[in-house]
């Protein structure tokens, strides 16, 4: 028989009962939407979670002070001199913080002060939008030049260009060399309401409690671990106190989140596959009140001339495309959840193709395999017996 | 064509065994026209069964065709049923969400004959029993000799060697009746072997031989 009839065949068996046909892909529906929705939802906040800890940078640990008092501090020569020596590392750049209120002209903006040294650009992937970087002759003859972040330009210049300006921070007058391209979100807030100036002049306008923070750039992911163990080594030999410091890996971090967030993917989605396994079994129950009902009709196609394989594939064919048409149906409005629910706690959805292409698969094994079972009994029926039963 | 030796069906409906055929034993040839006659429940439908390859018989021989039918598997048979063999039931048998076209169709559906073919072949067939303007109907608005007739070219579209027809002018009135015996005697005359299982003594006196059967026995074979 060829497939075009036996699919005509098919619609028909199933359009003669819309509404029981309906609801069994209804089944479907919502069991592969629930399959998608959550793992849509799933990879949207893993992507934003990894995409926050890689906008730090690569290959890099960040290392924070958070000690007080005057033992438990370290200025941007004791980063130097902790640093040194150590193999594998790409760059270094202390990182001294505190806030100013920058002025320029009657202008003035709250932003956050960054003291950085000149390979603070390559340690965190800065780019430039314009001018140029601190050199290390800025940093070493403590120069009052400054970087500006994008929202510290809008709301100081408006439109025109900064650079060669002199801005006040907190009275201080520093010459504009350069603004930062736009950064948004990190993990403390958005990069472009800061001021970055050399660290040896922050250590003067702010700098009390000391570096806060220094980056390392390791050259790689071996190098990286390696520095780890050492600087923690000699911070605790300095500090003699494991709580004075705390050390930030950023590639190990991104392993571990990948790992939770894939484990719970896992989880939700074979939940969600329990719904899917229900609508399956929803059309085994529908497929077998069908063969009932058509005990009768399978006799008489047998007495013409219909194989046991005809019949079987008759009625694998209808499972088939009840859980075919839920499938697609399911995608559509998974994604459609996926993008509600995405919207509503604000997490990017992402539309897992591959999950979708394993849902509408899962789908069809679903329905085919639940439908077999009806199937092989329409196909074992004996001709003569079938066309008896009324 | 057809030879059957000492055929025997015993159904079991709960713990009591109902013999229907005890034993018969006779020989049809190719080209023959045959009525069998007997009272109701003498056996008739049950041997018009096993003669279509619809049953197998508990007992007895069945060679048709040439072949020992009791050594054909499940899908022999159902070529056996589709190439060569015509069968119109005593209940016609019509399948109600099918068109009358669908229904006559369906042999060759699972021949795998090309939809326009089977088509073509379905509408002649049609003609031949006077329903060619009846042809997208369902059985539910057609009247009972009308499904008769549809349920006869559902068994000749095919180009049977064998049509088995039991009880096909039950359902009409006389003149229509003649008609479809006409139809048989056409069919019968274009080399096809006919059996026909009939209450009505002028239908089986249209016939050229003719079997009687009485409590599952064969109890006479008169040639006329
Ligand atoms: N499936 C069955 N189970 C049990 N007994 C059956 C079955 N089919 C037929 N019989 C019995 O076998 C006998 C013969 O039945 P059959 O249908 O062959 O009679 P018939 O000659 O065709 O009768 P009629 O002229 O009324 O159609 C009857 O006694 C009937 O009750
Ligand atoms: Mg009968």
């Amino acid at each position: 028989m060829d497939f075009a009839t036996s699919l005509k065949m098919g619609l028909k068996a199933l359009l003669s009962n819309r509404l029981r046909s309906a609801l069994t892909i209804l089944g479907v529906v919502i069991g592969v939407a629930a399959v998608i929705g959550v793992v849509a939802i799933a990879q949207g906040s893993q992507r934003q979670v990894t995409s926050q800890i890689e906008s730090l940078g690569t290959y890099l640990l960040t290392v924070s002070i958070r000690g007080r008092g005057a033992d438990k501090m370290l200025t941007s020569d004791d980063v130097t001199e902790l640093t040194a020596g150590i193999d594998g590392i790409a760059g270094v750049s202390p990182v001294v913080t505190g806030s100013a209120t920058a002025k320029y002209g009657t202008r003035k903006y709250d932003c956050s002060l960054l003291g950085v040294n000149e390979q603070y650009a390559t340690v965190r992937d800065l780019q430039l939008e314009t001018g140029r970087f601190f050199t290390q002759i800025d940093i070493s003859t403590r120069q009052k030049v400054a970087l500006l972040g994008q929202n510290v330009v809008a709301e100081l210049f408006g439109l025109s260009d900064p650079v060669g300006k002199d801005i006040k921070l907190n009275g201080q007058t520093f010459v504009v060399i350069g603004v930062l391209a736009p950064r948004g979100g990190g993990p403390a807030g958005t990069e472009d309401d800061q001021v970055l100036i050399p660290v040896t002049s922050a250590e003067r306008l702010v700098g009390r409690r000391g570096v806060s923070t220094f980056y390392i750039r390791g050259q790689d992911k071996e190098s990286v671990k390696q520095i780890s163990t050492a600087i923690s080594d000699r911070l605790y030999r300095r500090f003699r106190d494991q709580d004075a410091y705390r050390i930030f890996d950023q590639t190990q971090m991104l392993q571990t989140v990948t790992n939770v967030s894939q484990t719970l993917t896992l989880m939700l989605a074979s939940i969600a596959f329990i719904s899917l396994l229900v609508g399956g079994i929803g059309i085994m129950n529908i497929m077998l009140v069908s063969v009932v009902e058509r005990t009768k009709e399978i006799g008489l196609r047998k007495a013409v001339g219909a194989t046991r394989r005809d019949i079987m594939s008759q009625f694998l064919l209808e499972s088939a495309m009840l859980s075919g048409v839920g499938g697609v149906l399911g995608i559509i409005s998974g994604e459609i959840l996926a993008g509600a629910i995405a919207s509503a706690i604000k997490v990017p959805a992402v539309f897992p193709w591959a999950g979708a292409g394993i849902a509408l698969g899962l789908a069809l094994v679903v329905g085919i395999g639940f439908g077999i079972y009806p199937a092989s009994r329409a196909a074992n029926l004996a001709p003569i017996e079938a066309l008896r039963t009324e | 064509m057809i030879k059957v030796e000492n055929l025997r069906k015993t159904y079991r409906a709960g713990l009591v065994e109902v013999p229907a055929l005890r034993g018969v034993s006779f020989e049809v040839d190719e080209r023959e026209y045959v009525a069998i006659v007997g009272p109701s429940g003498s056996g008739k439908s049950t041997l018009m069964h096993l003669l279509g390859c619809l049953d197998v018989p508990s007992a007895g021989r069945y060679i048709f065709d040439g072949v020992e039918v009791s050594t054909l598997g499940e899908d022999e048979l159902a070529r056996v049923r589709n190439r060569k063999i015509g069968f119109v039931f005593q209940g016609f048998h019509l399948l109600p969400r099918l068109t009358a076209l669908e229904n006559v169709e369906l042999p060759l559906v699972y021949r795998g004959v090309g939809a326009a073919t089977r088509r073509k072949r379905a509408i002649r067939a049609l003609e031949l029993v006077g329903l060619g303007a009846r042809v997208q109907h369902y059985p539910n608005e057609l009247s009972g000799g009308e499904q008769q007739r549809v349920a006869i070219a559902r068994a000749m579209v095919g180009d049977p060697i064998l049509l088995l027809a039991d009880e096909p002018t039950g359902n009409l009135d006389s003149r229509t009746g003649a008609d479809v015996l006409d139809l048989f005697r056409r069919i019968n005359e274009t080399g096809c072997t006919v059996i026909m299982v009939t209450h009505n003594m002028t239908a089986a006196s249209r016939a050229k031989r003719l079997l009687k059967i009485r409590d599952g026995l064969l109890e006479g074979d008169e040639r006329v």
